[in-house]
């Protein structure tokens, strides 16, 4: 076991039930970082983010300091915070805007500054009513407080912020289709090239889109350094990071670790994180970082939580959320509900995804409900061939965005782990778990 | 005649002043209208793309895009249960099926006395207390059938009235001000730190050349 006592970066205030409000916040050290960024010019800040080799929380895993540094050189530029945080299993943002906003906005205010940014926007997921509440109370108390708005903090630096809520679609947590939704359109990915966000953004002005986790961990990195984050954790992956754990374990729940040193064996049974599988059964699968990742089996529990590592096992740590399927866990039915989330968001734009969703869907449905035949197997293949050519990992991409391409990520693996438990469904013309 | 309040119309006008472009303000509008009227009516789209300068078409169809976003009246408390994968694992469908019986409607169906529409929803990202089911975007966790009849009681009983507001206000919090910086300021702001930057980046490639 390699459950590290690595500090709590991004979680330090949890245990307080206040842990939301100004005053908390300013007896906990506060928006010191902010004042001590303020003091220093805005590339050395950017600087200990470099240094610290932060990887980009909200999935894909891009270092922070490197996409900072993509920021197209121009008068007007933008930055974005992506909470829209949607990802089925994934909810370890929620956590960070409702218990802990004021650290999202101090991230939030030394990227801005470290960026000299014209203006910031903080988006947030419409159904996180709570969230949007504490955010905006969060945004208000700061400019009371002198650490947003004009002259902050005597600095002569200035900027605004601005909490700007969803309403309600998964594919806006893609960040051109969160920029499209931020102009008021519908949330419709942009091609990629040329709308990188950091060439091309917000009202086509360069536009940088980070992550809530991402942000959350700026006051740390500049307190203690960036060379002491990127003492955490191994090789790339630095730091440490929530994970969320769900499925069938003892203690699901938020778990800060650090990166890389714990297993996925770790946080599913270790006492003080997941306590193991309920009723003591075994691990049968799990999705090592949202249902966007091909699946797992219990081969894979003594990989350690490393973007790398997992990365070339044939998945991905994602959006860092862990599901856990015991012994008993019909194997179609998880699958296709997964597949069922991806009909129902696919925007529309691309004909595999659109058209590839549906089917998958129905085709699936029809398995787990006993109506299916032998050749539906190659069919469901087939058609997530078509959606992403090859069905390897990463994925090939023929559409706009990584949503198509996501799809076959579970219906795919599942096939190819539990292939005779979908033949099973077809034999008996039923699920064997209803 | 507008279809804002006057004090809505404020409100708006307020939110639409934080944006670069008006058009940013469509969908916090929208759920200002929902807050007003428990919808977004076809009254509120018209005056929407008045005040931020785009046709009632596009407000529909802007809106059409996003889940939260009703075109029709909805009961008075809508109550989500999401079946995704997590709380799938912990019991979401039998909780679905319980709540439809015992409500006697289906997803997207509001009982006659106007008290509460039922939806499946995608997940709420609150899966390590599964199921889930929120009321008008408020969570209550955990749920089971007992616990989820219980939660009606208290709902057509008004209990819940004080963490639960009605259906459409998204938010009890506003932001306080428009925007602190004027925009001439910011630009001036940036283009001096721009310089600066420069300079402090010459000034340390000719120490560097120096050296050499
Ligand atoms: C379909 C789809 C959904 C996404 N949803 C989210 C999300 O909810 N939150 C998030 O931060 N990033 C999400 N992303 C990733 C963003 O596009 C983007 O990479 C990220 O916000 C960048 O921030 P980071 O570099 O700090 O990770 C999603 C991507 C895709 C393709
Ligand atoms: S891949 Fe799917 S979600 Fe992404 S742009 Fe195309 S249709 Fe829309
Ligand atoms: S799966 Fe239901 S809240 Fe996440």
């Amino acid at each position: 076991m390699t459950v590290t006592q690595a500090p709590k970066i991004v979680t330090s205030r949890m245990g307080y039930d206040d842990s939301h409000t100004l005053e908390r916040y300013l007896a906990t050290g506060g928006y010191e970082a902010l004042k001590k960024a303020l003091s220093m010019n805005p590339e050395a800040v950017h600087d200990e983010v470099t240094a610290s080799n932060l990887l980009g929380r909200g999935g894909a895993g891009f270092e922070a300091g490197r996409k900072w540094s993509m920021l197209r050189p121009n008068p007007v530029r933008y930055l974005v915070v992506n909470g829209d945080e949607s990802e089925p299993a994934t909810f370890k943002d929620r956590e960070l805007i409702e218990r802990d906003p004021h650290q999202l906005v101090e991230g939030v205010l030394i990227a801005a500054y470290s960026l000299q940014v014209t203006q910031a926007f903080i988006y947030i997921r419409g159904e996180f009513a709570l969230g949007i509440e504490r955010v905006t109370q969060a945004v208000n108390e700061a400019y009371s407080h002198g650490a947003c708005g004009n002259n902050i903090f005597g600095s002569g630096f200035s900027v605004d912020l601005v909490v700007h809520p969803g309403a309600g679609a998964y594919i806006c947590g893609e960040e051109t289709a969160l920029i499209e939704s931020l102009e008021g359109k519908r949330g419709f990915p942009r091609i990629k090239p040329p709308f990188f966000p950091a060439a091309i953004g917000l009202y086509g002005e360069p536009t940088i889109v980070n992550n809530v986790e991402t942000m959350s961990n700026l006051p740390w990195i500049v307190l203690n350094g960036g060379e002491a984050f990127a003492a955490l954790g191994e090789g790339r992956s630095t730091g440490t990071r929530i994970f969320a754990l769900s499925g069938h374990v003892n203690q699901p729940g938020t778990y800060e670790v650090e990166m890389a040193k714990p297993t996925f064996r770790d946080i599913i049974f270790d006492p003080s994180l997941g306590g193991g599988v309920r009723l003591g059964r075994d691990v049968k699968a799990f999705i090592p970082g949202g249902v966007s990742a091909p699946w797992f089996g219990p081969e894979h529990l003594d990989l350690r939580l490393d973007q790398d590592e997992v990365g070339k096992a044939g998945s991905m740590l994602g959006s860092g959320s862990i599901v856990v399927m015991d012994s008993a866990t019909c194997p179609v039915r998880a699958a296709w509900r997964i597949a069922r989330f991806f009909k129902r968001e696919s925007c529309g734009q691309c004909t595999p995804c659109r058209e590839g969703s549906g089917w998958v869907d129905k085709t699936m449905r029809r398995i787990e409900e006993g109506a299916g035949r032998e050749e539906d197997l190659d069919l469901l293949l087939d058609i997530c061939d078509n959606i992403a050519p090859g069905l390897t990992w990463p994925p090939a991409q023929t559409t706009i965005c990584v949503l198509g391409p996501s799809i076959p990520s579970s219906v795919v693996w599942a096939i190819r782990m539990f292939r005779d438990e979908f033949l099973v469904h077809i034999k008996d013309g039923a699920c064997p778990y209803a | 005649m507008g279809h804002f309040t006057p004090e809505n119309l404020a409100k708006a006008k307020n939110t639409i002043s934080v944006y670069p472009q008006a058009r940013s303000a469509l969908i916090p509008l929208c759920h200002l209208a929902q807050s007003q009227d428990g919808y977004l009516s076809e009254e509120a789209m018209v005056e929407i793309a008045e005040l931020v300068g785009v046709s009632p078409a596009e407000v529909r169809g802007t809106a059409s895009f996003y889940d939260m976003l009703h075109t029709e009246p909805v009961g008075k408390h809508l109550v989500s249960i999401c079946t995704n994968i997590a709380c799938m694992l912990a019991g979401a469908y039998e909780l679905l099926e319980h709540a439809t019986e015992s409500l006697g409607v289906h997803s997207g169906q509001t009982t006659s006395d106007g008290e509460i529409t039922l939806e499946e929803v995608e997940c709420i990202a609150a899966c390590d207390r599964a199921p889930c089911v929120s009321v008008n975007h408020r969570f209550f966790l955990d749920v089971d059938p007992d616990t989820f009849d219980q939660l009606m009681t208290d709902l057509r009983s008004g209990k819940h009235s004080s963490e639960v507001p009605s259906h459409g206000t998204l938010s009890r919090v506003e932001r306080s001000l428009g925007l602190a910086v004027p925009r001439e300021q910011v630009a001036e702001e940036r283009a001096a730190a721009d310089k600066a930057r420069a300079e402090r980046k010459a000034k340390a490639e000719a120490a560097g050349a120096d050296k050499k």
